[in-house]
């Protein structure tokens, strides 16, 4: 019994927030590499434009609110998304017409770029703070759990409770089929392909007649597709603050960087290491070791290995090793 | 003379409009603007030598500025002897096994050949080392944070005039760029500027939770100043002599005696916080005049050009045989020695140390800005990049504020978008920013004030 109640303990404190958190990375990710793999450059702005979309997103859904559609269990969000991914695509492809094009076909170092999107960076956050405001904002709805502590305790009689929120199962759920769907896209279309080819190498690729600036525009709907989904589900899970949306851009270009830039199946396990990794190591074991370890041994200490105050240092820590060991990440990059 | 023109006039503008603000707002504002102006000026020194003089890319300016910062902490507060004696051995126990971790992996790299084996040892010594640490520490640190936490629940500092930690602070962010250029100057430009950000997040997050050494979120305040106090001013004679003489034109036409006085006193009050920027201003404008002198006689000197050369062709400088590996590792460590003094100039000049509002938007992205816009490469460039940027920085909100009434100005004040527009006035500066940087990366490419290298 203690050990189910160990294992049950593990489960609700670590691997199904991990879980969760790691999907919500994981899209970001994918992002940074696409845009890294195709368009060659490192998108400051990344964490910002998935605030965008979840902008669009909340609007979307008060709007909704507003004439009093909803999905009854579900949030109403879900219904607001395919709208707020029309916006995003139309913001992105217009960013990148009248900025990331010049710099394109004047075949500009990807340093300079990077700098240019540090512009789009605080433009886009400008944009989001003037429209929805810089403050906290919840725009969940719906039933917010699936199964809830005590129910769990009174249904198994265990000591422990195991909660699972919608939005936990919602965004795990989400992510597998968007990254599946991304994969049959980048593997078995033709379109895909070129793609992956255009990554590898730009001049054979167009030599072999690819059309660049379709290529260009596809990457930007992905991308916008994964930034608005990747936000909107962070947002569901937590809540939504402009700031929050910048400082994630951090763990999700570790994310990024750690499964090797370029590649979208590194970035998408990336973003798994990189939450796991975070919560295992700021975890407090005591109660786990209290159930496993008979009386005599239980520890005196909360057996945290570091405080949840360096929760993001891990992340980087992990990143700056991998950096310094394997510079093309865990899983090769560049190999879209 | 006439090759100056350009310098000349864009530092003549910038002038005006700071003495426009004085004018039209008030002196006190003028004077706080050209002071973090300054302050700005030395940053994007250091980031320009970086990035302009060597073409390396560093996003960890707030890293650096934060440990100057602290700098300024360790050297001007008083120490807490009840902490020193309460954990104070602990903690010189922890140090020390710190030193002796160091040296083992000092002695394990140089002892034997590269191999798996050894990179593993040593990631279990270091791991092993952090646990042993963290333990050994763990009472000390316990210990410390209880003495007075209210007050104080850290060591304190060294109680030395707050003027010295510019130099100590210098020292500081040099040496963790030392370590840093040690192991991350080899990656390709783009991963740096990742890992450089991420890095000082670190240094960011070990300042905000190490209470003992920092206070952390708890911030430190009423830090000494290498400038007198207001009130001591205010009740000074000579000061008020001083006021009196120069504000004797508007005191003569007032011909009763108390609101002659009561008149004074305003013009004393407002004069002592004026006098006590102007203090700040002249030490900031030596710091600022000596670096100057210093980067512009290394631009041109045989190093500067060695500097430009490997910039621009890494290669070639190689085969030309200068060593490109160590002379990234100078310039990264003297930019951000740079950047350091101004941390610890600017904690000096706010009297407090609030590592909470250490952010990368204000402290790395804002001086990337002003290194692009003000023209990288170029000394006068970046401090007038500093000038103009922090300037459209503070004074963008009254700017957007004049903008917006200006184009609803048929709308009455109740309508909801010109509301919502005014309650978010504050984040126009962001779009500022922005646009600013946008527009002069894409038609003027190379700054306000481009490099210019003259041939001797």
């Amino acid at each position: 019994m203690d050990i189910l109640n160990a294992i049950i303990l593990l489960l609700n404190y670590i691997f199904i927030p991990a879980l969760t958190y790691g999907s919500q990375l994981a899209l970001g990710a994918i992002f940074v590499t696409l845009i890294y793999g195709i368009l060659r450059f490192a998108n400051f702005a990344t964490g910002d434009m998935m605030a965008f979309g979840t902008m669009v997103t909340i609007l979307f859904t008060w709007y909704f609110q507003s004439l009093g559609i909803s999905l009854g269990v579900l949030p109403t969000a879900l219904l607001a998304i395919p709208f707020a991914i029309i916006f995003m695509i139309l913001y992105m492809l217009s960013i990148d017409k009248f900025v990331f094009k010049y710099y394109r076909t004047n075949k500009s170092p990807p340093v300079q770029l990077a700098m240019v999107s540090i512009g789009v960076m605080f433009v886009t956050q400008a944009v989001v703070r003037i429209i929805i405001g810089p403050s906290d904002r919840r725009f969940f709805d719906g039933e917010k759990f699936i199964i809830k502590a005590r129910e769990f305790k009174e249904m198994t009689g265990l000591n422990e409770g195991l909660a699972l929120k919608s939005t936990q199962v919602l965004t795990v759920f989400v992510t597998i089929v968007l990254v599946s769907l991304l994969f049959w896209f980048l593997n078995k279309t033709k379109t895909g392909k070129s793609m992956k080819a255009y990554s590898d190498n730009e001049d054979l690729a167009l030599l072999s007649g690819i059309d660049p600036k379709k290529i260009v525009m596809i990457t930007w709907i992905i991308a916008g597709i994964l930034a608005t989904i990747g936000g909107a589900l962070y947002g569901l899970d937590k809540s939504f603050k402009p700031f929050t949306y910048f400082n994630n851009m951090l763990p999700i270009f570790a994310a990024a960087i750690v499964g090797g830039i370029g590649n979208p199946f590194g970035a998408f396990l990336g973003g798994y290491v990189i939450a796991f990794s975070e919560i295992f190591l700021t975890y407090a074991y005591k109660k786990f070791f209290m159930y496993i370890l008979p009386e005599s041994m239980e520890p005196e200490s909360l057996v945290q290995l570091l405080s949840t105050d360096y929760k993001f240092a891990v992340s980087f820590s992990i990143l700056v090793i991998v950096l310094l060991y394997r510079p093309s990440g865990i899983f090769k990059g560049k190999v879209l | 003379m006439k090759k100056n023109l350009n310098v000349i006039a864009a530092y003549s503008i910038m002038m005006v409009l700071i003495l426009l603000v004085g004018i039209f707002q008030s002196w006190n504002v003028a004077l706080s603007i050209f002071n973090l102006c300054l302050i700005s000026a030395v940053m994007t020194m250091g980031a320009n030598i970086q990035w302009g003089y060597a073409g390396l890319i560093n996003f960890g300016i707030m890293g650096y500025t934060a440990l100057g910062g602290l700098a300024a902490v360790l050297i001007s507060v008083d120490p807490v002897q009840e902490a020193w004696r309460a954990g104070g051995f602990d903690i010189l126990m922890g140090l020390w096994l710190v030193i002796v971790m160091i040296l083992v992996i000092r002695f394990v790299l140089k002892r034997f050949e590269k191999s798996k084996i050894r990179t593993y040892s040593i990631a279990a010594i270091i791991i092993s080392g952090i646990l042993l640490i963290r333990f050994s520490m763990e009472p000390g640190i316990e210990a410390i944070e209880a003495v007075d936490p209210a007050k104080t629940g850290f060591l304190g500092g060294f109680g030395l005039p707050i003027i010295f930690s510019w130099i100590v602070g210098a020292l500081f962010a040099g040496g963790l760029a030392f370590v840093i250029g040690k192991v991350a100057l080899g990656l390709r430009a783009d991963y740096l500027a990742i890992a450089t950000l991420l890095i000082s997040e670190i240094v960011i997050a070990i300042i905000k939770h190490e209470d003992w050494l920092t206070r952390g979120v708890k911030n430190v305040i009423g830090l000494k100043r290498p400038a007198p106090y207001e009130v001591d001013l205010q009740t000074t004679d000579w000061f008020i002599n001083l006021v009196e003489k120069f504000n004797s034109g508007k005191l003569d036409l007032i011909s009763n005696l108390s609101d002659r006085q009561a008149a004074l006193n305003q013009f004393v009050i407002e004069g002592s916080s004026v006098f006590v920027k102007l203090c700040y201003s002249g030490l900031f404008l030596i710091v600022v005049i000596i670096l100057l002198i210093l980067t512009q006689k290394a631009l041109y000197s045989p190093w500067g050009r060695m500097m430009r050369a490997i910039r621009d062709n890494e290669e070639a400088a190689n085969a030309m045989g200068k060593n490109v590996v160590k002379q990234h590792l100078l310039i990264f460590v003297l930019g951000s020695a740079i950047v350091g003094i101004a941390g610890a100039m600017l904690v000096t000049q706010d009297g407090l140390f609030t590592p909470g509002s250490y952010r990368p938007m204000r402290y790395t992205f804002l001086i990337w800005v002003m290194v692009i816009v003000g023209g990288s490469g170029n000394n006068f460039g970046a401090i007038l990049g500093g000038f103009v940027v922090w300037f459209l920085w503070i004074e963008s909100a009254p700017i957007a504020l004049f903008l917006i009434n200006f184009f609803t100005v048929g709308i009455p004040e109740s309508n909801t978008l010109k509301a919502h527009l005014i309650q978010s006035v504050p984040y126009f500066r962001f779009l500022m920013m922005g646009l600013g940087l946008l527009l002069i990366m894409r038609y003027r490419p190379k700054g306000i004030l481009p490099e210019k290298i003259e041939i001797k």
